[in-house]
C-alpha cells in the first residue's frame, strides 16, 4: 500500500514539477489544447454533435429497425 | 415509399468530414516521422553522451510538441461526424469500426498521453535510458494510433472478416485478424507512416536549410539534416515500394479506381504506365464522360508489368468494369446492380416477415443471409442495388489521375532532394550550397500536398462507395437539415484554421529562438 502511494506521489510531483517549470511556449499551447477542448467537447459536442441514432431512438433494437428501414426505402441520388 | 436523399445534404456532409479530416491530417504526419527522428537523435546522445546532441534532440522535441498539442484530439471531430452526420453507416459497419478504434483509444493513446509526459518533464529527473525508452515508447505509440485508424479505413476499401446480420441491421466481425491483416490496411499503414517519416524529414532538413541561410547554429543543422536526410531517404524508398504494393491491392480490390487513376478507358493487354499525361474530353462518348490522354509520356507495357509481373496480363479498363466483358470473366456494374437489387429486395422479405411475426419465415431468411454463396454472390454487391446506372460507378476520373501522378511526382522529387541532402552534408558542400538551402526551405509545404493528394486518391477514387460495393455514400448519410450541416462546416473552418494560425505562429516563433533560448 505504501508503495503505491509513493508511486502516485511521486508521479504526482513529477508532473507538479513539470508545469511548474515549463516554459512561456509550453503555458501557450496548454492555453490552445484547453480552448480547443472546451470547443471540441462542450460547444460541439453538446450543441452540434449529438448522436443521431441515440437521441431519436431509446433501444438499440429500435435502432437496428430504423437503420434497416432506411437501407430498405432511401434511393441514392448523390452523382 | 422511396424517400430520396437531398443532394445538397450530401454534398455539404461529405465536404464537412473532407474538411476536418484534411485539417486533421495536417498535424498527424509530422507526429509520426518527427518521433522516430527525436528517437535516432535521443539515441546519439545516451551512446556519445554529446551535449551537442542532447540539445538538438531538445529544440525538435519542443517543435513536436507544439505539433503534437495543437493537433491532438482534432480527429475526435471526425469520430462526432460518424454519429451526427453519418449514423446509417456508423450502424451499418457495426463493431467492425469500434474495435479497431477502441483499441486504437485504450492501447495507443495511452501509451503516447503517459510517456510524452516523462518526454517533456523527464529530462534530468529520470535516467537517460529511461528518458530515451519514453520517447521510443511515444514514437510507436503515436504509429501504433495510425495504424487502428487505418485499419478501420482499409475496411472499408475491402470489407472483410464480417457478416451482415439482417436482425441488427449492422455487420458482425468474424475474424478479427482478417481485418487487422487486410492487405489493404497492410498497404496502407506502411505507406501511409513512411510518408509521414518523409514529410517530417523535409520539416528537418527545411528548418536546417533556414538556419544555414541565417548562418545561425550551424553545427545542429548540420546533424540534423544528416540524420533526417538519411532516415528520409530510406523512407522514401520504403514509401515507393509500399506506393506499388498498395497500387497492385487497389488493382485487384478496387479495380475501378486502378482504372480512373491510370484514365484507363479500355482494358488492354501490355498496358503502359503512364508517367504524365494531359486529359481532355472525348467527345464522342456522352454516358461515361470520357476522357482522352493527350500529350503523354508512356513506359510502354509497365502497367502491365507491375501489376501482375507479366507483360502480357490484362488490366481492366472503365469500360470493361462498367459494362463487363465476359471473356476476361468481368461481371457488368448492371449485372451486379441486379445482384444488389435481389439482396435488397430479400432484406424487405425478411422485414415484412418479421413485421408479421412469422418467425418460420424469419429463420429461413435469416440462413439465406449467413449462407457464404449468398453473401459472396449477391450482398456482396448490395450497394448497388442503389445506383441508378452502371456508369454512376465511376469516380472523377480527372481528380483522381492528376492527385495520384503528381503524388507519385513528388515521392520521387523527395527521394531525390534526400539523397542530395545526404550526399551533400557528407561531402561537407551543403554549407556553401544557397541554392539548395533554399531548396529544402521552400519543400517543406510538398510532402503535405503530396499527403493530401494521396487521400484524394483514396477517397474521391473509391466514389460512390463509402463502403466498397456495399454502401453508397448518399445511403450512409443522416437526415439532417442541410442548413445544420452548413452551419458546422463553417465552424469548423474557422476551428481549424485558428489551430492552424496558432501551430504555424507558435512554431515560427520557437524556430526563430532557436535551441539556445530553450537552455537559458
Amino acid at each position: 500500500m505504501g508503495l503505491i502511494f509513493k508511486f502516485f506521489n511521486n508521479t504526482l510531483q513529477f508532473y507538479r514539477n513539470g508545469f511548474k517549470t515549463m516554459p512561456a511556449w509550453g503555458k501557450k499551447v496548454w492555453l490552445v489544447i484547453l480552448i480547443k477542448l472546451f470547443i471540441i467537447f462542450v460547444v460541439l459536442r453538446i450543441f452540434f454533435f449529438p448522436d443521431i441514432l441515440k437521441k431519436n431512438f431509446n433501444t438499440d433494437e429500435e435502432r437496428g429497425r430504423h437503420v434497416l428501414d432506411e437501407l430498405i426505402n432511401k434511393t441514392d441520388t448523390d452523382d | 415509399m422511396i424517400e430520396n436523399i437531398d443532394l445538397s445534404l450530401v454534398d455539404w456532409s461529405r465536404a464537412q468530414f473532407a474538411l476536418t479530416a484534411i485539417y486533421h491530417w495536417l498535424f498527424v504526419p509530422l507526429t509520426l516521422g518527427l518521433s522516430f527522428i527525436l528517437v535516432i537523435m535521443e539515441t546519439k546522445y545516451v551512446r556519445t553522451g554529446s551535449e551537442k546532441w542532447k540539445k538538438t534532440t531538445k529544440f525538435w522535441m519542443k517543435l513536436f510538441g507544439i505539433n503534437f498539442a495543437i493537433g491532438v484530439s482534432t480527429g475526435l471531430i471526425l469520430e462526432f461526424e460518424f454519429g451526427t452526420n453519418w449514423s446509417n453507416y456508423s450502424w451499418f459497419v457495426g463493431d467492425i469500426f469500434g474495435a479497431p478504434l477502441a483499441v486504437e483509444g485504450i492501447m495507443a493513446f495511452f501509451m503516447e498521453s503517459t510517456f510524452i509526459a516523462v518526454m517533456f518533464f523527464g529530462w534530468d529527473k529520470v535516467s537517460k535510458r529511461f528518458h530515451l525508452a519514453s520517447t521510443w515508447l511515444v514514437a510507436i505509440g503515436a504509429n501504433l494510433s495510425a495504424l487502428w485508424i487505418l485499419v478501420a479505413n482499409a475496411w472499408m476499401e475491402n470489407p472483410v472478416g464480417m457478416i451482415f446480420n439482417p436482425e441488427t441491421a449492422r455487420n458482425e466481425m468474424l475474424s478479427f485478424w482478417e481485418v487487422l491483416f487486410n492487405p489493404v490496411a497492410i498497404d496502407k499503414f506502411f505507406h501511409t507512416v513512411t510518408s509521414g517519416f518523409v514529410l517530417a524529414s523535409l520539416f528537418v532538413t527545411g528548418i536546417s536549410a533556414w538556419f544555414l541561410i541565417r548562418n545561425r547554429e550551424k553545427e545542429m543543422a548540420l546533424n540534423s539534416i544528416k540524420v533526417a536526410a538519411i532516415f528520409g531517404t530510406f523512407a522514401s524508398v520504403i514509401l515507393i515500394f509500399t506506393g506499388d504494393t498498395s497500387a497492385r491491392t487497389i488493382a485487384r480490390v478496387q479495380p475501378v479506381k486502378f482504372a480512373a487513376m491510370e484514365a484507363l478507358y479500355e482494358g488492354q493487354t501490355d498496358a503502359g504506365l503512364t508517367v504524365f499525361g494531359i486529359l481532355a474530353d472525348k467527345v464522342e462518348d456522352d454516358d461515361l464522360d470520357e476522357k482522352d490522354i493527350i500529350a503523354r509520356i508512356e513506359l510502354p507495357g509497365y502497367l502491365s508489368v507491375m501489376t501482375h509481373g507479366e507483360r502480357d496480363s490484362f488490366i481492366a479498363g472503365i469500360k470493361d468494369l462498367v459494362n463487363g466483358n465476359e471473356e476476361k470473366g468481368i461481371i457488368s456494374a448492371s449485372e451486379k446492380i441486379e445482384r444488389g437489387k435481389i439482396a435488397r429486395k430479400l432484406l424487405l422479405e425478411y422485414k415484412e416477415a418479421r413485421n408479421r411475426g412469422d418467425n418460420g419465415e424469419v429463420d429461413i431468411l435469416k440462413a439465406r443471409f449467413e449462407d457464404s454463396d449468398f453473401q459472396n454472390e449477391y450482398f456482396r454487391y448490395f450497394g448497388y442495388s442503389y445506383i441508378d446506372k452502371p456508369s454512376d460507378i465511376v469516380p472523377n476520373v480527372p481528380i483522381v489521375f492528376y492527385s495520384f501522378h503528381l503524388m507519385v511526382a513528388l515521392g520521387f522529387l523527395f527521394l531525390l532532394i534526400q539523397l542530395l541532402s545526404w550526399y551533400f552534408t557528407v561531402n561537407g558542400s551543403i554549407v556553401k550550397r544557397k541554392v539548395f538551402q533554399w531548396i529544402l526551405l521552400i519543400s517543406i509545404p510538398l510532402p503535405y500536398l503530396a499527403s493530401v493528394l494521396g487521400w484524394l486518391v483514396t477517397e474521391m477514387g473509391r466514389q460512390p462507395w463509402i463502403i466498397q460495393d456495399r454502401m453508397p455514400v448518399g445511403i450512409a448519410v443522416s437526415n439532417l437539415s442541410t442548413s445544420t450541416v452548413q452551419t458546422t462546416f463553417w465552424l469548423f473552418a474557422a476551428l481549424f484554421t485558428a489551430l492552424l494560425i496558432a501551430e504555424v505562429s507558435i512554431m515560427t516563433r520557437q524556430i526563430k529562438n532557436g535551441p539556445k533560448i530553450e537552455e537559458e
